[in-house]
Order: C-alpha cells, then structure tokens, then sequence
C-alpha cells in the first residue's frame, strides 16, 4: 500500500479564486493510499518545495501528488523536490488544476468540483505507479554535417573549433555548395569567392575536421549520441594521396564536350575535371560517361600525362562505417529549372536565362571571363529584363507556394551590378512585390532604383517571343493598368528556391521530417528552429527553408552550439517512461513497428518460457533510447503486449475509474 | 428592360466558380490576354472589382463581348484564380437578363467556315452554351 501525500497549490489568486483548494485537500483524505493532505500558497516557491520534503520524511510518504499548474510547468521542478526527500522521481503525479481547471472556470463550485475530480484520478494513478530508473546512454564524440555548402561549412567549423571531430559529406566532388558560384553577395557587394574560399581552407586545414567530397550517406542506424552511419565514397579515378592538383590531365584530355556543371552548362568542360580553381580538394574526377577510356577502352592520355602517377582507372566504390553523436544535415538546395515556363521560353532560346546562370555570366572565373556576353551571339546586351517570383508563391501544380525569400535581394543586385558596369544598357525588373526584409536590405534595392536608375515595374510577365534574334517581352504594367512590350537582348528569370532532391530519401534515413515542400522540418518553428524533431539531428542552412548567407551562417552556428551542448555531455540520460513489449503476449505482427516514428522497434528471435513450454519467438523489442514515448505502439498493438512504462493501460484506466466515479 | 446591376460578389463569385481572394495582384492574367487592348477594363481589374463588389461597371463594359475566352489567363494565372470565368459570369448575368442566348448551338453548323479557327468555334461554345 502506498503512503500519499497530497498538496494543493492556490498560486496566488489564479487556482484559489476559482478553485476552494481547502476543499479539494478536504476531499482526497478519504482517497486509497492518502496519509496527507493540504494546500500551500505557492508549491514552487522555495517554502513549499520545503513543505514536501518534510512531510515525506515524517510521513513517510512513498509518493508525492501535487495539484498546480501543468506538469509542462514544474514537473521536472517536483521530481528534483521529491527525490531530494529520498523517494523516486517518478513516484510523483501533478494533477493540472490550472490552465485545465482554474483558468477555464468562471464558477467557483463547478472548478471546485473538477480539481477534486483531477486530484482523485492523480492518487488513483499514483496508487500504480512504481519507481522508474532513467538508463544512460554514452555519447560518441564526434559529428558528421552532410553538406558542404557554406551552412556546413560553418557548422563543422565551429564544432572543430570547440574540440570535436567533425566529418563533412559533401556529394560533390568539391564542397562550397552554391555560393562558389555567386560573382558578389548583397547587401554589400563583396566577392562571394573571397569571403567563402578562406573558410574552404579553413574547413580543410582543420585537424578536427575530415571531408569526404564525391561521397554520399548511404545508411543510418542507431539513435542520440550513438548514431552508426555509412558512408559511399564513390570512385573518382584519381588518387588523391598521390595528385598534386596540377591539372595538366585536364589541359590533354581529349574529351571536350561535356556541359560544365559549375558554369551551369554554358560552357563544356573536360571529361576529367576539377569543378573550379579553388575546389576543395583540388583533386579531379573522371565522369566516366564522358571519358574514352571508359567509353571505348582506348585513350588513357590523363594516365600518360600525370606525372604523379596518380590516375587509377580501376578504384573502387568504397563503404566506410563510422559512429557520431550528432547529425547534422545541411542539404541546401537548388533552383527551380523552369523548363515547365513554355511561357517564357527559356527551353527554346538561349538568351533567356536563370539569376544562377547569369551569376555566371558576371564571374570574372565564368564561361564569359566576367564579360556580360548573350550566350546565342557573344553580343552585349543592351537591353535586359529581370522577372521575379518565377516558380515561387503559386498555387497551380509548375508553382512552389511559398516566397523563396532571397528572389528580390539578388535581381536587385543582378540589376544593379549590371548599370554599373554597363551603363547603358537599360534595365528593366517585373516585380510583384519587392520584400526587403533585412539589415541595409530596403536601401540596397532603394539604391537599385534611386541611383541606378533600374526601373521597377508593378506587374507579371505574360509572354516573352523571339523575333529576329530578339525579344519581345509582353507584360503588364499594373500601375498605369497597361500591358506593354518591351524588346529585351536578355530575360533573366528569379526561379524558386527548391530544396535539394536528396532530401526526401535523406529524411527517410534519418527519421527526420520534412514538409510538403520537401524542405526538413524544425522541432519547433520558434523555438527549436536548429533540432529536427528527431533527436541527435540538426538542421543548418537553406535545407530548412530559404535563406540568404548571413541567415544561413548564423543558423549554421546555432546549429553548432546545439551540436557542441550535445557532444559535450559524457553520458545521456535517458526517459524512462518508455514502451516496452510483453514477450509472452507478442504474436510478431509487426504492427507496433510499422506505426513508430522513431524506428524505436525491432524484432528478434528469443527464446521465451511460456508456462513451462519452451520456445522460439519472434517478439518486438523497444531500443529505449530510441523510444520517444508517445504511446503510438500501445495503442495499436492488437494482442495487448506493448505497454508504456509510467503511463501503464491499468494506470489510465485506474485515472478514468476514477473520474467517472 | 433595364438591365439589374444590383449583383454581389457572392452571386458572381457563385456562378463562376472563382475565389477572388486567391488573387496576389500579380497581374499575370493582364499581361497575357490578346485582347487587352480591346478591353475598357482588363482581367486583372475584373477579379479586383468583384472582390470590391464593384460589378455594375463590369457588367456594361465592352470587356465581356470583347473577351475572346481563349483562357490564357486561366492558363497562366500563378494562383488558379481564373479570371476568364468571372468574364464568363458577368457576361453570362447580362445576357440572361436579356432573356435569351444570343447563339443556339444548333445554329452553329450552318455558320461554320472552313477558314475559322478551331479555337473560335471552342470559344463560341463555351460562350454561347449555356
Ligand atoms: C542566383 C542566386 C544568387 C544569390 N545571391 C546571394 C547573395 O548575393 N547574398 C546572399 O546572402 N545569398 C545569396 N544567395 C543565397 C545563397 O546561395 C544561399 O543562402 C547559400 O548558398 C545557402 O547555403 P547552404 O549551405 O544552405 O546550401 P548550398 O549552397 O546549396 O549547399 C548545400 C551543399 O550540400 C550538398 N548536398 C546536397 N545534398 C547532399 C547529400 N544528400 N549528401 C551530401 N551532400 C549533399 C550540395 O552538393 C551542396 O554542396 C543566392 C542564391 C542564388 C540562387
Ligand atoms: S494572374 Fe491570377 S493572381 Fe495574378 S492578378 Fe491575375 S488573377 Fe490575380
Ligand atoms: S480569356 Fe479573355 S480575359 Fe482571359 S486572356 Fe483570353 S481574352 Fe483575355
């Protein structure tokens, strides 16, 4: 038999002017178990916590109720009290007779009569609840950042920074992500290479930190702390031990003709290359789709021609398991390839172009040497037209519905780049609205307008034709309720922000969320904006939702803070009210499996002594320090066998007992 | 008669099946249609104005016989709005007030011409069939 103690808390006026809570005490004394009952002002206070611990000791109380606000509140505060006094932490109950009770009644009989109610279903509860242990897990003290864009980049920096070892997997053959391709960066203008390319440095000089470039996540097991990952390095047939970076296999491969990636197709590239000049590592890839030697078996040039000896056409995919503590994904994204827009004829001609693209006709390291040439004729454009919110803020099946959020900063930019180093060519922006939201971000697009004289006008393009080697750009003009036409040499299209396409089967892997836009899901949209809800799993950067380097880089080291608060603990305790099945009732339906959001539920084949008959079962297991417990299994379990510890079937059966008493 | 321009948004809204909320002002619509400069108000104004209940204007302008209902509004509205079936209602509560179609569509065979677009006769249709 238990030894209850009840304390009914009035805080201040907001339970005791709706609740008699000398009558709720009153009431309990005659409950099972009940030794003790009374009410205090504020239970939290220093005073109360006092109160409790001493009744338990000259009670001698095996367990604790406590009427008050919600457990949300200071349930871990009441657990701290009771196990102070010497009894289990989970032999306590709180019943919420505030934001369930006081605040919603105006009446002070009915609220009386409900936290009487609510008290009741506490000790009943109680009256089953047995001491729980947490169990401890450890916490391996190294991270892995999936993504080398600037997001990962930042994060594994400022992990390394802390002590940790970090690893990045990066799918491409180097990591930078999109930013090695932007020329400059609003709202400053500096050069996007000179701000990024130190910190590639840094990432790969950092003894803490390992890069595995053309490589990709191939499975994830286990959970917090203690995740076991593989990793596929996949082959790029030069050895990176012995490569210098010289690059002179590139300058004698014969095979020219491949669309260069990083140039976004406007140029080709070789079928050994090395994305760019500051690449990290500066090692080469063959793409064997493009190389003869793979193609045809004959050539072989780059292997003659490396000095280093360092071209292996027979390397082999590799599979590299390690074990992290922490996760952290940092996917980023792409932009839309608005092939779907018949509309403007971006499939058709090739003057039509998107900001990334065009990113790239401005770079002084571009297919165009950082002159603005059109890629049909190498002409400079004299007339160029920006349309923004391509893809982004519909509704109909080409369109995203959300704003990409960094459209408006960059076509400014794009814009005024553009009257700056041509002053005559005019430039022309479709907006439908322009947000600006930002430090210096409003001035920067006033600036476009004021200064450089980029006109803005209110309204969508319909339609963009090709007459003669030129454009003609139809659109509206909505301030002045016109539709014009405009000839243009270039259309430059803001296409929408979509997150990366690995995205989805990464989530998979992880157990983490991701929205219906793909785009991974935070633990708590204000709150927890760097957790995913999976625990041990982190967001950085635009994986989450759109964002410009300055978001993404503060998110990039919150997400590290978070990472580094995780890696430093030796030890994770863990929650004991966890599901666990009972083996002689499981029949291995697998049902409990299929409903766990966490993967928390395995099977395996045990032996069990069933009344004295031995026997080979198939039976599910709960990982505990996987388990979330939310209860989803027990509920489903159709053979009664999976059941929660600490809110046991009998437990929430004993609490409707007795509020239908 | 005279015609009834006491109609509300509900009631065109109803018939046309549209929501005007889901306009963003993008004005899309206008920058497509081929007719534009042959209309006194133009697709976008039409969504805008029935969701400011602003119809009787609509119904007596020379938009809605001017709208050749070739739907590229429909077709490239970023926000499914539709405005071509707006066009469609006003048009459609004016001519059912004067009590009959201007077109049956059994009369349609005997207009056609070899030379008139496939489209047209679509339009036609689409117009009339009510
Ligand atoms: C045209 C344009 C202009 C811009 N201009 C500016 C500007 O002037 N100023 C500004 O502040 N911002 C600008 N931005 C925004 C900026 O590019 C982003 O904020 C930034 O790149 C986000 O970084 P990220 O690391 O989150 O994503 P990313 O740069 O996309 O990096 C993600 C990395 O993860 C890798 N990856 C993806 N999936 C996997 C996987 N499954 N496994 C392993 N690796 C994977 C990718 O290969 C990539 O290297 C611009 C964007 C565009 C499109
Ligand atoms: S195209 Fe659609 S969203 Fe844009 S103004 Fe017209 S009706 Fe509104
Ligand atoms: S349907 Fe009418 S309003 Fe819409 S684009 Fe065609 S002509 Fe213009």
């Amino acid at each position: 038999m238990q030894k209850i103690g009840v304390f009914v808390c009035w805080c201040g006026s907001n339970i005791a002017a709706t609740v008699d809570v000398a009558a709720v005490a009153e009431a309990v004394k005659g409950e099972p178990g009940v030794v003790f009952a009374t009410d205090y002002q504020y239970m939290c206070s220093e005073g109360g916590q006092s109160l409790i611990k001493e009744t338990i000791k000259e009670q001698g109380l095996t367990g604790v109720v406590i009427c008050s606000c919600s457990p949300r509140m200071h349930e871990a505060t009441f657990r701290k009290t009771v196990e102070a006094a010497g009894i289990n932490p989970y032999m306590l109950e709180i019943a919420n007779i505030r934001e369930q009770c006081s605040w919603i009644h105006k009446n002070k009989e009915e609220g009386t009569e409900k936290a009487i109610i609510l008290a009741k279903a506490a000790v009943a509860k109680l009256n089953l609840n047995t001491p729980l242990i947490a169990g401890e897990s450890r916490v391996v003290k190294r991270a892995l950042v999936i993504g080398g864009g600037i997001a990962g980049i930042q994060t594994a920096l400022d992990i390394a920074e802390a002590g940790y070892e970090v690893d990045i997997v990066e799918k491409q053959p180097t990591i930078g992500g999109k930013m090695t391709q932007i020329d400059k960066t609003f709202p400053t203008l500096d050069c996007a290479a000179c701000i990024l390319t130190p910190k590639m440095v840094d990432a790969a000089q950092s003894e803490k930190i390992n890069i595995y470039s053309y490589s990709e996540v191939e499975k994830v097991s286990g959970f917090v702390g203690n995740f076991s990952v593989t990793i596929k390095k996949k082959p790029r047939y030069v050895n990176s031990d012995l490569c210098t970076g010289c690059g002179a296999c590139m300058e004698k491969c014969p095979s020219k003709k491949t669309p260069n990636e990083f140039n976004m197709g406007l140029d080709n590239r070789t079928a050994i290359y090395i994305p760019f000049a500051q690449a990290i590592p500066k090692v080469p890839v063959i793409d064997t789709a493009a190389c003869l030697h793979f193609k045809t078996g004959k050539c072989g040039i780059c292997q003659k021609t490396c000095s280093a000896n360092a071209i292996d056409f027979d390397q082999k995919e590799e599979l590299i398991t390690k074990e992290y503590g922490a996760i952290v994904v940092a996917t980023g994204f792409n932009p839309l390839k608005p092939t779907k827009f018949d509309e403007y004829q971006y499939n058709q001609c090739a003057d039509v172009v998107t900001s990334l693209e065009f990113e790239r006709l401005m770079n002084a390291a571009g297919p165009t040497k950082g002159v603005l040439l059109r890629p049909s004729d190498q002409s400079h454009p004299k007339k160029i037209v920006f349309v923004q919110c391509v893809g982004s803020r519909g509704q109909s099946c080409r369109d995203h519905s959300y704003c990409s959020k960094i459209c408006c900063m960059y076509t400014a930019k794009h814009a005024m780049l553009v009257r700056d180093k041509y002053p005559d060519t005019d430039v022309t922006v479709f907006y439908i609205d322009v947000r600006t939201p930002g430090k210096n971000f409003d001035e920067f697009y006033r600036r476009a307008v004021e200064e450089y004289g980029v006109h803005y006008i209110k309204g969508m393009v319909g339609k963009v034709e090709q007459v003669d080697g030129s454009l003609k750009v139809q659109a509206s003009d909505l301030l002045s309720n016109d539709q014009m036409v405009l000839d243009a040499d270039m259309v430059v299209l803001a296409t929408a922000v979509e997150p990366d396409p690995t995205a989805k089967s990464l989530a998979t892997m992880l157990t983490a969320s991701i929205d219906t836009n793909n785009f991974f899901t935070e633990a708590h949209p204000k709150l927890r904006p760097v957790e995913s809800p999976t625990a041990g799993v982190y967001l950085s950067g635009v994986c989450q939702g759109p964002k410009d380097i300055p978001e993404t880089v503060a998110q990039g080291s919150a997400c590290a803070a978070k990472v580094i608060g995780l890696l430093a603990k030796d030890k994770l305790l863990s929650n004991p009210c966890v599901a666990h099945s009972d083996e002689l009732l499981c029949n291995g339906c697998s049902t409990c499996a299929n409903v766990c959001a966490y993967g928390a539920i395995d099977y395996v084949d045990k032996e069990v002594n069933d009344h004295g008959k031995r026997e080979v079962r198939h039976i599910a297991v709960v990982n505990e320090a996987v388990c979330q417990g939310c209860g989803a299994c027990t509920v489903t379990c159709p053979s009664g066998a999976m059941d929660l510890k600490g809110f046991a079937n009998r437990q929430i059966m004993a609490e409707v007992d007795a509020i239908c008493k | 008669m005279s015609l009834n321009t006491k109609i509300d948004t509900e009631t065109i809204e109803r018939i046309s099946g549209v929501n005007t909320r889901k306009c963003m002002k993008c004005g899309k619509c206008s920058a497509t249609c081929p007719a534009f400069h042959e209309m006194d108000f133009h697709p976008h104004q039409f969504v805008a104005m029935v969701e400011k209940g602003d119809i009787e204007p609509l119904m007596k302008s020379k938009s809605i016989w001017n709208c050749l209902t070739c739907f590229a509004c429909v077709q490239r509205c970023p926000r499914d709005v539709e405005p071509a079936k707006l066009v469609e209602a006003i048009r459609q509560a004016v001519i059912r007030q004067a009590g009959e179609n201007h077109l049956k569509a059994e009369q349609i065979p005997e207009m056609l011409d070899s030379e008139l677009p496939q489209q047209a006769i679509v339009s036609a249709f689409r117009k009339y069939k009510k």
